[in-house]
């Protein structure tokens, strides 16, 4: 696949992004055995964020990885991987680049065979979903909360892209999960998650919905003190949240 | 004379041990007060600096160490010996193999192969038999097979098809969770589904079994009718190992001055020698001195053949030998952690099966007339050296580097390896990922391993497994029911495994003392 005159795109391999990280296995990031690539800057700003040093865009050549790059490091540990998952910060806004590393491993023969998601805070447009979806086989949204009063204090932005996103990614069929952090006494009330269960089920009856209690370790000091929930409200919280056939999980 | 009267005196009145073993020792010890096996003065003096090892099976072998009898042609036929016709059902089949386990000699007493069950049972599983039956009569037979059969290199096979009795032993081991039977299943990347791969990976969660093996690999070695038995040595039905006999590679490069390519010129070949010599003496013992062959019922109702026997050659302390020889040779990597010494960890092994494999032994049709090569895991009296070709406890690399150090050695060891990798308890809710490793770890040429989850309830230790609350109870009352937990016992006290960051491979071995 060389780049012709007519197409002016450069080739895929070519093409840099930011890469704060990456890690070769991991088994949280998606289905089966994971190369994770941890993509550098977000928009968002949330609270609770566990990772808040990749939330500054990068500038200059500091984080600067080329797909070319990328692709010798998942070389090694392709034979033990199911796929590849890019996460952040914010993997979506170096759209370019995991559109190119998307391209690059699908048409490359040893990686063909592994498949790419990407792990997003749900904050990308229609056509950035768009230009994604034929190099995409799924997607894990967080849905910080349903409620955009509170999801705009938890993460400074509205949640109307979030709800968009999984409402279309889960009718594309890509949608693998989406992800509930829950932060004890702001985004666990009973009558919210009942509400967001119903929602989550009219979109998909029988999706898989990760409940996620709010850990201290790595995020920011906070004023009040964000408290991690005890196992006994996370149950509560996923009781309330329990719709119809929705596949809970809670972490 | 005098030292064997305190010994045994210690033994019968050891507090700590059952009547059963108790007998087993004794009988071990009794045949120390005949003549060893002849050999040469090198080969005497290296056994007895343990540079060389004997299993301490005693001095005239009268049982094959591993027997694999041929249960299907037995449940086919009935026993004459044991006056057990062929069963017609399956309450009756269960039946039989108990009363036949109960009869297969080892050295530890306890058979190590219960047979490759559910092609053994499968034609007992009418469609009129729920799977809820199943469930009954297979947790009925567990706990029968656990409590009359307590060691944990008492072993059995499943797949590579998926079947309802596999489905069923999954089923009822997360339920019993108990350390007895060990558990294989073989693997083949075509006709194994995903989903049965994957409940097995669920039942490793909960019990820290089955083992895993290559199946495709397993048969290109053995044949078709081969079961990965005890710790995970991997042998032919209806055969088996006469003795298995392993060489110490740290002792062999701490007897070593020059350079590490020297050493695979020179001391490795010497050692390898010594080592045939005493495979050699001992089946000789077994099969010229004691006629096993030639007496017992198993052979004579065709269940085992001695043309489907051969030796095991046993290697271990890899790790220490090449990180010596690196160091002499004034390179400081470490094995696991350093590609050139990875590489010469290869060399030296493929040098060890190059030598194995041309150096005739008797009577070991099984393997073409030479030994089996064993990656050997370790017994409870091993102090500072790293069972097999591991690396050590606690100097474990991340998973990948793991596994990409390990893997070439594989396709070496015909009759097993099993590396023990250790994976956290995220693992849990995602068993898929378990699986994805599983079917790299074939595609890379690895021969067979197991997982071991963090947190599980159960612990390997050398490689056989044992309840972490058996080993506390042990430690409180100095008393177990399994025999191997002994063993555990020791091993955990000499390497701390428990607290190992990765996990260790299989082995079996009677404690000596
Ligand atoms: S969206 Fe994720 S990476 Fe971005 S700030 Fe929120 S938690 Fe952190």
């Amino acid at each position: 696949m060389s780049a012709t005159h007519a197409d002016p795109r450069p080739h895929p391999e070519s093409v840099t992004g930011f890469v704060a990280d990456t890690i070769t296995f991991s088994n949280v990031d998606g289905p089966g055995n994971r190369f994770v690539v941890f993509l550098q800057g977000c928009n968002f700003d949330c609270v609770a964020c566990h990772n808040p040093q990749t939330i500054p865009l990068a500038q200059g050549d500091h984080f600067r990885t080329s797909v070319a790059e990328i692709l010798e490091r998942i070389r090694p540990a392709e034979p033990f991987l199911g796929g590849i998952t890019v996460s952040g910060g914010e993997a979506t806004l170096q759209l370019d680049f995991v559109e190119a590393l998307f391209t690059a491993v699908k048409a490359d023969p040893q990686l063909s065979r592994l498949t790419c998601f990407v792990d997003s805070n749900g904050s990308l447009d229609d056509a950035g979903w768009q230009r994604l979806r034929p190099v995409m086989d799924g997607a894990m949204i967080d849905l910080k909360c349903f409620d955009d009063e509170i999801h705009r204090s938890m993460t400074g932005q509205s949640n109307a892209d979030v709800l968009h996103s999984i409402e279309m990614l889960a009718g594309w069929g890509v949608l693998d999960e989406v992800r509930l952090l829950i932060l004890h006494g702001v985004n666990d009330s009973a009558s919210l998650l009942r509400r967001t269960g119903e929602w989550l089920a009219s979109v998909d009856p029988a999706m898989r919905v990760k409940v996620i209690g709010f850990r201290a370790h790595g995020a920011r000091p906070h004023q009040p003190p964000l408290v991690e929930p005890t196992v006994g409200e996370l149950t509560t919280a996923a009781a309330n949240l329990q719709v119809a056939a929705l596949n809970l999980c809670i972490v | 004379m005098h030292e064997l009267q305190e010994r045994a005196r210690t033994l019968v009145q050891d507090p700590a041990l059952s009547y059963d073993q108790k007998l087993r020792r004794l009988a071990a010890l009794a045949t120390e007060a005949l003549p060893y096996p002849e050999l040469s003065p090198a080969c005497q003096e290296a056994l007895e600096k343990r540079v060389i090892c004997d299993m301490y099976e005693g001095h005239a072998p009268f049982t094959a160490r591993y027997i694999l009898p041929d249960y299907e042609k037995a449940i086919r036929r009935g026993l004459t010996y044991l006056e057990m016709p062929a069963p017609t059902n399956l309450d009756d089949a269960l039946a039989f193999l108990l009363v036949m386990y109960a009869n297969v000699p080892s050295v530890t007493t306890y058979p190590v192969y219960l047979g490759d069950l559910d092609k053994v049972l499968e034609p007992f599983v009418t469609d009129e038999i729920t799977d809820d039956d199943l469930d009954t009569r297979l947790r009925r037979f567990w706990i029968s097979i656990d409590r009359m059969f307590p060691d944990a290199f008492v072993h059995l096979d499943l797949g590579p098809h998926d079947s309802r009795i596999t489905r069923s032993v999954f089923r009822v081991e997360r339920s019993l969770r108990q350390s007895v039977p060990n558990i294989t299943l073989k693997v083949d990347p075509v006709v194994t589904p995903d989903d049965l791969v994957e409940d097995g990976v669920r039942t490793v969660f909960e019990t820290g079994k089955p083992h895993f093996v290559n199946h495709p690999m397993m048969v290109g070695d053995h044949g078709e009718h081969y079961a990965a038995v005890s710790c995970y040595n991997s042998l032919k039905i209806g055969g088996g190992a006469h003795t298995l006999v392993r060489l110490n590679l740290k002792e062999a490069a701490l007897r070593h001055d020059g350079t590490a390519d020297e050493f695979l010129t020179s001391t490795l070949p010497r050692f390898v020698e010594l080592t045939a010599e005493l495979a050699e003496a001992r089946v000789r013992s077994l099969v010229e001195g004691q006629h096993f062959y030639d007496t017992h019922w198993l052979a004579q109702e065709g269940l085992i053949d001695i043309h489907r026997f051969s030796a095991m050659f046993g290697i271990f302390g890899l790790a220490e030998c090449v990180n010596l020889l690196m160091q002499h040779d004034g390179h400081d990597g470490r094995y696991g952690h350093d590609d050139i010494t990875n590489a010469f960890a290869v060399r030296l092994v493929e040098h060890v099966a190059d030598l194995v494999s041309v150096r005739p032994l008797p009577y070991c049709d099984g393997g073409g007339g030479f030994a089996y090569l064993h990656s050997q895991s370790g017994i409870d009296l091993d102090h500072d050296v790293t069972a097999g070709t591991r690396i050590p406890v606690g100097d474990e690399p991340d998973l990948l580097a793991h596994l990409t150090t390990c893997a070439p050695h594989h396709q070496l060891f015909a009759s097993g390896v099993s590396d023990i990798f250790h994976v956290d308890e995220t693992a849990v809710r995602n068993p898929q990922a378990m699986v994805d490793i599983i079917r790299g770890a074939f595609r890379q040429g690895m021969r067979d391993f197991t997982f071991n989850l963090d947190s599980n309830e159960f612990v390997r230790i050398t490689g056989y497994l044992v309840r972490k609350s058996d080993l506390a109870s042990i430690a409180a009352t100095g008393s177990a029911r399994h025999s191997s937990d002994h063993l555990a016992a020791g091993a955990e006290h000499n390497f701390h495994l428990t607290q190992r960051a990765v996990k260790r491979i299989g082995c079996h071995e009677r404690d000596p003392r």
